[in-house]
């Protein structure tokens, strides 16, 4: 489902990272892990298509994607991956139900009012339709932000740091729901991460160890 | 949703700062489209008025005076000329038509003014009640004169002495009773009322000079009625039409250095007018470019910091499979809509504008401006605001357009 041969990048001013292969059925979990900087953010927009490799192949469900134009890219990440950033981005200009609805807008499609309301049912905010992203706390805004990742019932779910600052309770509550939603839409689920807990709440991911590799590369750029 | 509706609901996510921009863009686009409106009607008002009159011969002095107050009647006549000279440049083999003013009075600052009825057919003015005048002492209202006093058929009237309005004495004794009503020509006949050349010698003839020194007239005591107590009689001016267009080159020389009358050209004088009052126009346009500048200023300000604010929403439309393009598509949609709304504003305001100079101007029976017709030139003020809209959107959609998606998803 994910696979990535010899993958590298290069920072415009500054390291060349590169990856160890990695392989992932569709339906499974991965678990990056990685101190801060490792390059876990990139690798994650790499599988986006939203970084392009200096070097090496990401093909993602059956799609190498070093084959489409940066507008294909675009379109193709519209309808395959479901990306949760750290930062939520809710935009506070707009109802919950409008931010959603911004998926529909971005890729191009009509807007599926059943869909909207089904992904906001599913995560138990649907009541939340009508309010601004900066009336909600935090845990109500991460369901939100969820909702909208997988409107567009996306092939691959990439998450980034997705329990960064949340309690113990939350972060548990955050990643269940993360699982379950990869579930309901046959997702293959990606996880950047540093927290220890989530590799406890998710003890069948695969662990894919991010930075041996980059270590290595920032050690060949010394003298 | 469309990017047009997303626009506009992001523009008006910032309420203050969206009306801010839409007032200085309307008020831009409103002063220019006043100065288009008011130009423009009074080009037409002049050209109306001086439909096919070649030249106006009057007592000598200023020749811009002699158009104004003949053709325009909006200054005073300089003085008589006798009746007499005028019947002999009618015979004139190069004059095809000599129509003869006699002025002098007012009714409510309305201008009395004795004519022929050539007058009526020259400016091919179509009666809305009534006649034209038979008999002397019978008269014809412009159809401003008759919405502002409100007479109508039949009522009667007497003339004040002076064109100055309300400073001379009434003819008291000499009462003009209306015989027709014209309907509205939007030219000067609107605000005149027209009688018999013979009702203006009439009055005058049997008004009483006064026992003591008359006052000064500051407006002009120009009418022949101190002169008329004795033949010969006097009329104040002439309109003339050449019979053919050669005549321009001989008849005004001929009439200012051979007659006691002077000659002036209405199409030279106009020009002339019109250069001067064009320095007016000039600077009002150029106020609205002014006012168009900061605005589109500001529209560019407004659209940066947008671009600036919502960086993170613009990279995770981004994010979420939008084209660099549609992203750039969204702001550019913001500044039309601003544009789109403040063209319809600023006409809206330009010609609210126009109506009220419009109406203070009718109040002292001056030009007529309306704020109801539209002009060809108005297409522009859609065409400016886009203009003026897509100029400021540029910048910030390029900066749009190319917002780093990856970078920013990775700032914590």
């Amino acid at each position: 489902m994910i696979e990535t041969r010899a993958l590298r990048y290069e920072y415009p001013s500054g390291p060349t990272l590169s990856f160890d292969d990695v392989d992932v059925r569709q339906g499974g979990t991965l678990l990056l892990r990685g101190n801060s900087g490792a390059g876990k953010s990139t690798w994650l927009a790499l599988a986006a298509g939203m970084l392009t490799p200096k070097a090496g192949e990401i093909v993602i469900a059956g799609q190498p994607l070093s084959r489409l134009s940066r507008g294909a890219r675009d379109a193709w990440r519209a309808r395959t991956v479901g990306f949760l950033p750290q930062k939520l981005h809710l935009s506070d200009a707009l109802t919950v139900e409008r931010n959603l609805a911004l998926a529909f807008y971005a890729a191009g499609v009509p807007e599926n009012r059943v869909t909207l309301t089904r992904a906001l049912g599913l995560l138990g905010v649907a009541e939340l339709a009508g309010r601004r992203p900066s009336q909600l706390s935090g845990g109500q805004a991460q369901r939100v932000a969820l909702a909208r990742t997988i409107l567009m019932e996306p092939r691959v779910i990439l998450a980034d740091e997705p329990t960064a600052s949340l309690d113990d309770e939350t972060a548990l509550t955050g990643l269940k729901l993360l699982e379950n939603c990869a579930f309901q839409c046959n997702a293959t689920l990606v996880i950047a991460t540093h927290d220890r807990r989530v590799q406890k709440a998710l003890p069948k991911a695969t662990v894919y160890q991010i930075g041996r590799a980059a270590a290595a590369a920032w050690s060949d750029t010394l003298p | 949703m469309k990017t047009v509706a997303l626009a506009f609901r992001y523009l008006w996510s910032r309420p203050l700062q969206a009306l801010l921009n839409l007032l200085m863009l309307t008020l831009g686009l409103a002063s220019i489209t006043f100065v288009l409106l008011a130009s423009e009607q009074i080009d037409r008002a002049f050209q109306r008025d001086l439909a096919g009159i070649d030249l106006v011969v009057g007592a000598k002095g200023s020749p811009m005076q002699l158009i104004l107050a003949g053709v325009f009647h909006i200054d005073v006549p300089p003085g008589n000329i006798s009746l007499q000279d005028a019947q002999e440049l009618r015979k004139h083999p190069q004059v095809a038509q000599l129509i003869p003013l006699s002025m002098g009075d007012t009714f409510r600052g309305f201008r009395i003014v004795g004519t022929t009825v050539d007058y009526l057919e020259h400016y091919k003015m179509a009666f809305a009640q009534g006649q034209a005048w038979v008999r002397p002492m019978e008269a014809v209202l412009g159809a401003q004169v008759a919405r502002s006093t409100g007479m109508v058929l039949g009522d009667t009237f007497v003339g004040s002495h002076g064109l100055g309005g309300g400073g001379g004495h009434d003819h008291g004794e000499n009462l003009y009773r209306i015989k027709g009503v014209l309907a509205p020509c939007g030219c000067v006949a609107d605000r005149l009322i027209l009688t018999a050349t013979e009702s203006v010698w009439q009055v005058h003839e049997k008004a009483p000079m006064p026992v003591a020194a008359p006052m000064p007239d500051a407006a002009g005591d120009t009418h022949e009625a101190h002169a008329a107590q004795e033949p010969p009689r006097e009329i104040t001016m002439a309109l003339i039409t050449y019979k053919s267009p050669l005549a321009a080159a001989t008849l005004p020389r001929w009439v200012n250095s051979s007659t006691r009358m002077q000659a002036a050209a209405p199409a030279l004088e106009v020009s002339r007018l019109l250069r001067l009052l064009g320095v007016g126009s000039e600077v009002l346009r150029g106020v609205g470019a002014v006012l168009l500048f900061t605005a589109a200023l500001s529209v560019f300000i407004a659209l940066w910091n947008a671009v600036r604010e919502r960086r993170e929403d613009l990279a995770m439309l981004r994010m979420l499979g939008a084209t660099p393009t549609k992203v750039a598509a969204l702001l550019l949609s913001e500044a039309l809509w601003l544009a789109l709304l403040a063209s319809v504003l600023g006409l809206a305001a330009g010609h609210g504008l126009t109506a009220l100079v419009g109406y203070m101007l009718e109040a002292q029976h001056s030009l007529p401006i309306s704020g109801r017709i539209w002009v060809p030139a108005e297409a522009w003020i859609p065409v400016a605001a886009v203009g003026v809209a897509t100029l400021a959107a540029l910048i910030p959609s390029v900066t749009a357009y190319r917002i780093d998606v990856a970078q920013l998803l990775n700032a914590r």
